[in-house]
Order: structure tokens, then sequence, then C-alpha cells
């Protein structure tokens, strides 16, 4: 099991969080009730070192269940020892976008680097569909090194499906993003396009 | 009795009668709640906003602009963590470390001076953001604390003086709680201060494990200090630290503001911005997976055994799990930095996803004792104690995992500043869980407090729960799912880009504001405006404890801080 984007994780994670929500709000109303019961006996025991052993696996299994099935875990980690299929570097400054390609064209299945600087302040950088879900984000640190070069704030990210995607800031970074009309000042609708994909799916 | 004899009497309460720590312990728990209704106003005013420009939205025009909306949600947490939070949990520590020690508070004033710093600071840093527009919201991302183009330099100052004041209220506490735990008289006449240490750490409680594991006999039998007192002096280790992060970071941004003020700005890139967000979320983290986790088991265990009347389940094992707990809540800040890049991948693995982890583990094991404690009680009346506990357990039975689904470096590119991570994780866990907690302590500690006076109406109090419980899960659960589709949390959205998760959280977010004001109407119509006045007012009876027949020494007495 792969997940193929971030919308397929998305999917998954809400109906497999809305499960657990439910049990255990059924969980502890069943037991609330059972408490001031006199002959309420224990449906199941769970022995006290099982429970612990669940927990433990719980928060350690999970991990290693989104290492396997989520390929950016593991590109993100490796992403030094990547070569991407395209690069793609820009700034930030005052709110603005600095240097940006008019428009990112990019093919099904490629593998892209995204290196964005900052000048001033700390802004995200974030990759939207057109539904306003959220493919991807990262945070854009301002600062430079000892040579005055701006630190990188670089992602690598594999687009296997076709679509249009806006970018903006996903982190807040003063009210001077945006307008009187509350307009984000920052948003860059149709920055960026897969293509080639069949049936808008994977290659 | 007719209604405005019961506004202005109250029912059967009579201030004339609290003594010293009563009166000191109502007035921190009146300004917490004063408190959670102006925080419960904001967030319904953000959500609105949300809502956006839709048919029937009363919001005026200048809620929708992004100065304004932003210092309100730079002061939402303020308010609502330091103003209602922090004072309520101090008010009932206040009380209970006394009563549950047997000794008197060490200092009245101290206690006194705790609740006025922190509702003048509160109120300092309220008026900052409603005067002067100041919003670098709390996480203070350095440099934006101190860019005077966006922001202006004195509501600044005044920002900060506010969280400083705070903290110095919070400083204030910590003295007087330790003050107390460590003084030798009384039941502890005998026990020296490595004794007492011991056991506030909880090796005595690991020494017993450890010694039942070796066949041999137990280290203690009576450990020199209840459980419940052995959370707040663990969980204080980390709001005192806390304390000193907030402090550091509030005078560096107030050194650049006052420089920028005299005409000789600072350069703020001299501050690496990542650096100072490590220590930065390593303080504040210290409150959300420091003090109140550990407060709230503490809270758990306390109120399990006072609903049923017996002993806690696995005493010992919670004993141990609470040092576990403070040195994990010390650890776990990288969970916050997984979408920084330039954040070492080692410290995203081991702090952000490992350690963290750790937390499924503390917190399911202080629900599980819990439980325990309570079903081979049953069976037990339903009484809206024991109802607002299971309340705050089944708010941190949601917010626990969420936030440790979220603290996995796959999870976090799609949730990380998302609508899920303040909605399905934050609200759920203040509002469901700590709130249902501290609304049963509450409910516990009303007789003691006000000395057995009648709650007004029970069918209010019955109607506050279940809107409460309702009215956080349903909103938590519609922020997150916004989340979901990709609804960020620090961004302005004006045109209800995302109805109808919107709508139907501004809808359970009402229920919230009208399930305060329910209990609000209780407890005014219990106490009386006249009884409201006179917790204010200076306590007759200076007795600084609570149940102990003499007092030992006499609180304020320079002798006894000796």
């Amino acid at each position: 099991m792969t997940f193929s984007n971030s919308a397929e994780l998305l999917s998954f994670h809400w109906v497999a969080y809305t499960i657990y929500a439910t049990m255990i709000i059924s969980v502890i109303a069943w037991f609330g009730y059972n408490l001031t019961r006199k002959e309420a006996k224990s449906v199941f025991r769970i022995p006290f070192y099982w429970y612990m052993a669940f927990l433990v696996a719980g928060g350690v299994g999970h991990h290693i269940f989104t290492y396997n099935t989520i390929p950016w875990v593991s590109q993100d980690i490796d992403r030094h020892n990547i070569t991407p299929d395209a690069k793609y570097e820009f700034e930030i400054e005052d709110h603005k976008w600095i240097g940006l390609p008019e428009k990112i064209i990019i093919q099904c299945g490629q593998t892209v680097e995204f290196d964005v600087h900052s000048r001033d302040l700390v802004y995200g950088f974030g990759l939207f569909r057109k539904d306003g879900s959220m493919a991807m984000q990262m945070q854009v640190n301002p600062g430079t090194d000892v040579n005055g070069i701006l630190d990188s704030n670089d992602i690598l990210w594999t687009f296997n499906h076709n679509g249009l995607f806006d970018m903006t800031s996903t982190e807040y970074s003063g009210p001077a993003e945006y307008s009187e009309d509350g307009e984000d000042l920052m948003m860059v609708k149709d920055f960026v396009e897969v293509v080639g994909c069949t049936n808008g799916g994977e290659k | 009795m007719s209604f405005t004899k019961n506004l202005i009497e109250g029912t059967n309460f009579d201030h004339t009668g609290l003594n010293a720590l009563q009166k000191v312990t109502l007035r921190a728990v009146v300004m917490a709640f004063l408190f959670y209704g102006l925080v419960a106003i904001e967030g319904m005013i953000m959500r609105m906003v949300e809502v956006g420009h839709v048919a029937g939205n009363p919001l005026p025009e200048q809620f929708f602009h992004a100065e304004h909306f932003f210092s309100i949600m730079t002061v939402h947490p303020i308010v609502g963590i330091f103003g209602s939070t922090y004072q309520l949990v101090f008010g009932a520590f206040t009380f209970l470390v006394p009563y549950l020690t047997k000794k008197p508070l060490y200092s009245i004033k101290v206690a006194n001076f705790t609740w006025l710093m922190i509702t003048v600071g509160t109120g300092l840093a309220w008026i900052a953001a409603f005067i002067w527009q100041y919003a670098p919201l709390y996480t203070l991302y350095w440099p934006l604390p101190a860019d005077t183009h966006q922001f202006n330099v004195f509501g600044g100052i005044v920002f900060i003086l506010g969280v400083a004041l705070i903290m110095v209220g919070t400083l204030g506490f910590i003295y007087n709680i330790y003050a107390t735990i460590f003084a030798r008289v009384g039941v502890h006449k005998n026990k020296t201060t490595s004794e007492l240490l011991i056991s506030g750490f909880g090796i005595d409680g690991m020494l017993n494990l450890i010694n039942k594991l070796r066949g041999k006999q137990p280290y203690t039998k009576e450990p020199a200090l209840a459980l419940p007192v052995v959370a707040i002096f663990r969980g204080t280790v980390d709001t005192f630290l806390d304390a000193l992060v907030i402090l550091g970071a509030g005078i560096l941004v107030l050194v650049y503001l006052v420089f920028d003020a005299s005409g000789h700005p600072l350069d703020v890139s001299a501050i690496d911005a990542l650096l100072y967000k490590n220590f930065f979320w390593w303080g504040l983290d210290l409150v959300a997976d420091g003090l109140v986790l550990i407060y709230v088991a503490g809270s758990w265990y306390l109120l399990a055994t006072l609903i049923t009347g017996q002993k806690l389940f696995m005493e010992n094992v919670a004993r141990a799990a609470l040092m576990l707990e403070l040195l994990v809540s010390w650890m776990v800040w990288s969970h916050h930095l997984l979408g920084d890049q330039g954040q070492p991948e080692m410290m995203k693995l081991i702090s952000g996803e490992m350690v963290t982890a750790f937390e499924l583990l503390t917190q399911g094991l202080a629900l599980f004792i819990t439980l325990v404690t309570l079903w081979k009680a049953r069976p037990l009346k339903m009484t809206m104690e024991l109802k607002y506990l299971l309340g705050g357990l089944v708010g941190f039975g949601l917010a626990v995992p969420a936030a440790i689904i979220q603290a996995d470096m796959g999870m976090n590119r799609v949730l990380h500043n998302t609508q899920w991570i303040i909605g399905a994780h934050v609200h759920i866990a203040l509002i469901v869980g700590l709130y249902m907690t501290l609304y049963s302590a509450l409910y516990v500690l009303w007789p003691l407090v006000t000395n057995n006076t009648k709650l007004y109406s029970h069918k209010l109090s019955n109607a506050h729960f279940w809107l409460h419980l309702i009215g956080g899960i349903g909103m938590g659960a519609f922020m997150g799912m916004a989340g979901l589709d990709g609804m960020l949390r620090r961004h302005l959205y004006v045109d209800g880009q995302f109805n109808p998760d919107m709508i139907f959280a501004a809808l359970f977010g009402t229920m919230l504001l009208v399930a305060w004001a329910i209990f609000l109407y209780n407890i005014v119509m219990s106490v009386g405006i006249k009884g409201l006045i006179g917790i204010f007012l200076p306590a007759k009876d200076k007795t600084a404890s609570y149940g102990i027949e003499d007092e030992l020494v006499p609180a304020d007495d320079p002798a006894f801080a000796k």
C-alpha cells in the first residue's frame, strides 16, 4: 500500500480518525453508563501489559506505517542525495515573491526541487489544488550563512497526478500579506501545472 | 426566593465566613471565568470572519480587516491560556496544596500578587492588541515581533510588558507552591528536605516498584507527599522553565523595540530565526506537552480518588510515570519544527517523532489508571463531577492521538499549520479535555471553597455540561475537517471558502458561548452579586489553610518563612 499523493492520504486519514473518534466516544459513554450499574460486568479484560504494548505499538507503528506508505518521507530525509528532474529557486521579501517563473509545467512523475529563500521574515511555501486542499507545504526561514548567502529552504516533491496548483505562504508573516479587502497578496494562482498523466492519474 | 433576591443575595453564600485561603482561591477562579467569556467571544468573532461575507453574518466590516483579525488572534491564546486556564489551575492548586498537605499556604499575599499580576498582564496584552493592533501572534516568530514597519513600537512594548507581568505572577505562584510543600510544619515536621524532594520527584514510587520486583519491603509505605501534590510539584517544574523561556524571549523583543523607539534600531538578522524557533518552542511546548499533561494526570488521580473514596489503582506506577512525563516533556519540541527544512533530520526523528510518541504512553497510562480506579468502585452515582471527569477523559482521548498523528514527518507535510492542528488537537484538548477536568475539580471543591453554598440550579449545570461537551467536540471536529480540506490556521479567509465546515464550527462554537453564559448565570445566582463583590473584599479570618483544626503557623508570618 502506497499513497500516490497527499489527497489520497488525507482521505484515508479522515476515515481512520473518524472511526477512532467514534470508537473512543462510544467506549467512554458505555463505560460511564456501566459505572452506575451494580450488576455491570467486564465485557472483556485488558491486561495492563498488553494495553501498554498496544500503546507502544501504536506510537511507534504509526511512524513505521507512514514511512512505508507515504513516499515523500524517505525522499525528504534523503533529499540531498537525490538529483531532481528540475529545480526552481526563488526568494521572498516584504511579502512579495522575487524571481518567480511565470508558470511551472511539470511532466507526470517528475521529481522537482523547490528552494525558497526569505530576506526578512518567516514565511511558508505551500501548493494547493484548485479545490483548496493542500498538496504540500514547508516553512521558509530567513537567515544567511557566514558568507552572507541566504539560507536554503528546500523540498523535493514528486507529482503523480495531473492538475493545476496555486501557491501561497503557509505561515503568518503579519497583516501586510493581505489587502484592505482581505485578499491574500501572496497567492499566485495556477503557479504549477502537472501534465502527462493518463486519465489524470499516474503515468 | 425571588429572582432579584437570588441575584443579589445568592442562595446561602456568606462571603464573610470565608477565610483568606478560600477568598484568594475564589478571586483567581472568578477572573479565570471572566477571561474565559472574553476568549469565547473572541473565538466566535474569528469564526464568523471565517464564515465570510455571507447573508445573515452580522459581523461589522472592520472585523474582516487583517490588522483587526490578527490582533484578535494574537491575544486569543494569551487571554485563554494565561488569563483563564493558568488562573483557574493556579487558583485550584493554591487551595489544594495546603488542603492535601494539611499545612497553611506559605503566603496569602503572594497568592493575591499572582492573580493580580496575571490579570493586569493579560489586560495589558489585550489593550496592546486592541489599541495598537500589535499582532505578531503568540508564536512570536523572529523577527516578526520586532517588525516595526508593520507594528506600532509602543503597542509592542505594552504587549511584552503584559506578558512579562503574567510570567512574574507565574513565578510568584511557583514560589508559593514550593515554599508550602517544603515547609517543615504539621505532618512534615519531621521530614527532611531531601525526603520531600524524593517524594516530589516520584523517586519513592520508583523505588517501591524496584523493591517489589526484587521481593523486598517497600521503600516507603506512606510517601511524604500525596500523589496529586506530586503531580503539582512535577508540573510546576515545567511551569518554571516555561516562564523563564517566555521571559527571555520577551526581554529580547523588548530590547529591540526600545532601541527602535530611541531611533537606533538593532539588526534583526543578528538572531538566527530557526535557532530562536527551537528555543521558543522548547519553552512554549512545556505548557502544551509538559505542565498541562502532568497537571491533568494529577487532577484525574485526585478526582478519581475523591469521587470513589478509594485508593488509586497502581499508585506507585502513577508516581513513577509522572517522572517519565516530565523528562519526555523536555525533549519533544521538535514536533513543532517538522516543516522546517533546516531542522536536523535526527532531531525531527528522535525528538519530533519518537519521544513525542511517548506521550501516547504516559497519557494512556493516566487514562487507564483513572478508569480502573473508577471501575473498581462501581456502582457510582453519576454526579456532576463524575460527568465532567468522563468528559475530560473523552477530550484527551480524542486530542492526544490527533497530536501523535500529526507529529509525523509524512503527515506533518499536509497537516502543519492547518485548522486540523488547532481544531482537532488544541481546541479539543483545551476546551473538552482540560476545561471539563477543571469543571469536575470545581464541582468537587465548590462545597469546600464556598462553605457548602447551595448551587442555584442542577438543571442549569446539566445544560452547561451537554452544551459544552457537544459544542467543544463539534467545533473542534469541523475545524479539523476544514484543515483536512486545506484550510490554514493562521490565515485570513473572508469569502467563506471553507463553508459549510466553518458554518458548522460557528454553530457549535455558539453552543460553547451559551454554555458559558448558563454557567456564569448559575454561579452568580448561587453566590449573588453581593457575594461576588465580597469575594474581593479583605477576609476577616486570616487562616491560610483548610480542614486543619488549629492553624499551625499563620500565613505571612516572617517566622514561618524561616
